[in-house]
């Protein structure tokens, strides 16, 4: 099956991804790190705020709202 | 005396632990970040005492926000540390526990939430993971006191690991290869709870629910504090009565009875108006504010503990970040509606200097605590529902308005939510009434000593002619710009003192039910009550302060002036 690799921003319809990168300087990564963010896992994204609100993600069997400029700077490969 | 540090990631049940350890009155919610100030304890072990302090929770040892930082140098001051680590979400808490591991103190684990983790389907091997980290671990359910008491007897036993430090990069491969070792998860299916969890955070459901839950609270506040005024505090008022008339009458005519009973209206005490120690200023904090502030509290604890707090803090969030904050800000809202003094100590959490300024200074200018909304809907009340509503959807509309101005004019960044959404919660009974109970008291012990020198004040001040002199002296402002009766110039002194004696003063003055309507709602904008000045003064700095009360008065005397010509005309 294709991989694509997308932002956290565009894994829609309940898809599951895998993290693959954190793009950012090195506060950035430890803030995202510490809360869970990192390479390798699943991740699947449970509501996105319109207007450019935030998402809420499912990882690790918790829930984390992150701010969408963060989330795009988060990438995820997603089998389609 | 030895210290004994509570260290832990936020929300992981740490004030529940500390309160069980101490069996002090601790405020514990639901809520990632509520102890943004830190909680201090006693307890005794083998007869020696230790001092033990509940930190905010934190991530990591680097901090990014002013909570973490407090809870960093709590660390540093510590003799032994208790890590509470979330047992339901084990890898992300070892990275805070490996930091602290490799600080080489003598360190205890509890592992709370052990319940939740059991039901969830996650196993831990605690033995094992002992012997990795070289450091005794008790699981804990802190909520039902389960472990506690195991924890307590091996607190003795901590010591300092002899874990290695590494990098961060080799802490997280590190952990990988813990949690492979100790930790196995049953596949589990989606459960109801998370069905309710998504669909109050889902926008197009969980707005709708939103508003919903926010008029219900407000109702229910409404409801139960009016029937403990109707039911209880009325009746003993009714009784207390005659007391206060012989006591009047026993006092005879001069300045003790006026500062001890105060004016009589016809003849006769008025618990609003009379003004004396005797009989306003018991009246007010006990019949007219504490019900609302019992019924208010209960139903926050609720909000707090079910862990819906942070659900909203998402949903609004878009709003708040135009405004120049992030949705977390609600919470300052939230917690100042009951008063501001709490709600400025939860701009702690937020990361940048300027969201906390946004933050604070919105909460002095347009949040009114609950005194003075209890009192607003006192002296409002009687002329129609739609007098207070003038009010609030002033303040509201002032929010929104000041947010983007402000957002625009200070410089720095808005950095962008990252907050964990802890799952539902059942609120637990006693902790809810523990915790109103706290806040009630909390509420008597700081309003009736302002209360009590705003009403001597008053009195003095009244008798010397300084009323008299003040009132001349702003007749211009108060009367001529705001459309006021002079008198009210000295509510607004009082005001400073305690914003709900201040609505009171109101009444006396037979002003016209939009005259009261401008005059409570400058009352809440132009300056904020001493308790809370003295905090934000700490929270924001001499020259943010200055800054933000002059946007305070600035903004009170333009939206009093248009209030004005909207309601009175010139």
């Amino acid at each position: 099956m294709p991989r694509v690799i997308v932002p956290l921003t565009e894994l829609t319809g309940g898809l599951e991804g895998r993290i693959v990168e954190l793009k950012g300087g090195f506060g950035f990564q430890r803030k995202v790190r510490v809360m869970g963010f990192r390479e390798g896992k699943k991740v699947r994204v449970i509501s996105v705020q319109p207007a450019g609100g935030p998402l809420t993600i499912e990882i690790g069997g918790s829930r984390i709202t992150i701010g969408r400029g963060m989330a795009q700077r988060i990438f995820v490969e997603v089998e389609q | 005396m030895k210290k004994i540090i509570l260290m832990g990631n936020p929300n992981v049940g740490k004030s529940v632990v500390f309160s069980r350890l101490t069996g002090a009155n601790v405020i514990a919610s639901n809520y990632p970040g509520t102890t943004v100030d830190f909680s201090k304890g006693y307890m005794r072990l083998g007869g020696e005492k230790y001092e033990i302090i509940d930190a905010p929770g934190t991530y990591s040892l680097t901090p990014t926000n002013k909570a973490e930082q407090v809870a960093l140098k709590l660390f540093e001051e510590g003799d032994i540390i208790i890590n509470v680590v979330n047992a339901t979400n084990l890898e992300r808490n070892l990275y805070l526990t490996l930091e602290i591991l490799e600080k080489k103190k003598p360190t205890i684990i509890a592992l709370n939430l052990w319940d939740e983790a059991k039901h969830t389907g996650i196993n831990i091997d605690v033995e094992k993971l002992e012997k990795i980290l070289g450091i005794p671990i008790v699981p804990t359910t802190a909520l039902t006191g389960e472990g506690i008491k195991e924890l307590i007897y091996r607190i003795k036993e901590a010591k300092a690991s002899k874990v290695k430090p590494s990098s961060e990069k080799e802490k997280w491969i590190k952990i990988g290869k813990i949690i492979k070792s100790v930790e196995q998860v049953e596949h589990r299916h989606h459960t109801i709870k998370e069905t309710i969890s998504d669909a109050t955070i889902k926008p197009a459901t969980g707005i709708p629910l939103a508003f919903v839950i926010i008029i219900a609270s407000f109702w229910i506040v409404r409801f139960i504090g009016e029937t403990l005024v109707n039911l209880i505090f009325d009746p003993i008022f009714q009784i207390y009565k005659p007391i206060a008339l012989q006591i009047s009458h026993l006092l005879g005519p001069g300045v003790l009875h006026d500062i001890i009973i105060g004016r009589l209206v016809n003849g006769d005490i008025s618990f609003m108006e009379s003004m004396g120690l005797l009989t306003t200023g018991i009246y007010v904090p006990f019949a007219a504010v504490l019900p609302y502030i019992i019924a208010f509290y209960l139903i926050l604890s609720i909000l707090e503990d079910s862990g819906y707090l942070p659900r909203l803090a998402t949903l609004v969030d878009n709003v708040f970040h135009k405004l120049g904050m992030h949705g977390h800000s609600i919470v300052t809202v939230f917690l100042g509606l009951g008063c501001n003094v709490p709600g400025a100590l939860s701009t702690r959490i937020l990361e940048t200097r300027k969201q906390r300024f946004i933050s604070a200074t919105l909460l002095a200018i347009s949040v009114p605590c609950m005194a003075q909304t209890a009192m607003v809907f006192g002296i409002l009340g009687r002329y129609g529902f739609q007098y207070i509503l003038i009010v609030f959807l002033t303040l509201l509309t002032l929010y929104l308005l000041m947010g983007l101005l402000l957002n625009r004019i200070i410089k720095g960044e808005s950095p962008e939510i990252f907050l964990e959404i802890p799952p539902y919660r059942r609120p637990s009974v006693s902790a809810t009434l523990k915790k109103t109970w706290m806040r009630m008291r909390w509420f008597l012990k700081d309003a009736i000593p302002w209360l009590f020198l705003g009403v001597v004040l008053v009195n003095v001040l009244y008798s010397i002619g300084f009323i008299d002199w003040i009132g001349n002296l702003f007749a211009p402002l108060i009367e001529g710009v705001l459309g006021l009766s002079r008198g009210a110039t000295t509510a607004l002194l009082v005001g400073f003192l305690r914003k709900d004696l201040a609505v009171g003063m109101l009444l006396p003055l037979n002003m016209t039910p939009y005259q009261l309507v401008i005059a409570a709602t400058i009352l809440t904008i132009y300056f904020p009550c001493v308790a809370t000045f003295t905090v934000l003064l700490k929270e924001l700095g001499l020259k943010d302060m200055i800054k933000s009360t002059l946007i305070m008065i600035l903004t009170a005397l333009t939206v009093g002036g248009i209030l004005r010509l909207i309601l009175i005309g010139l």
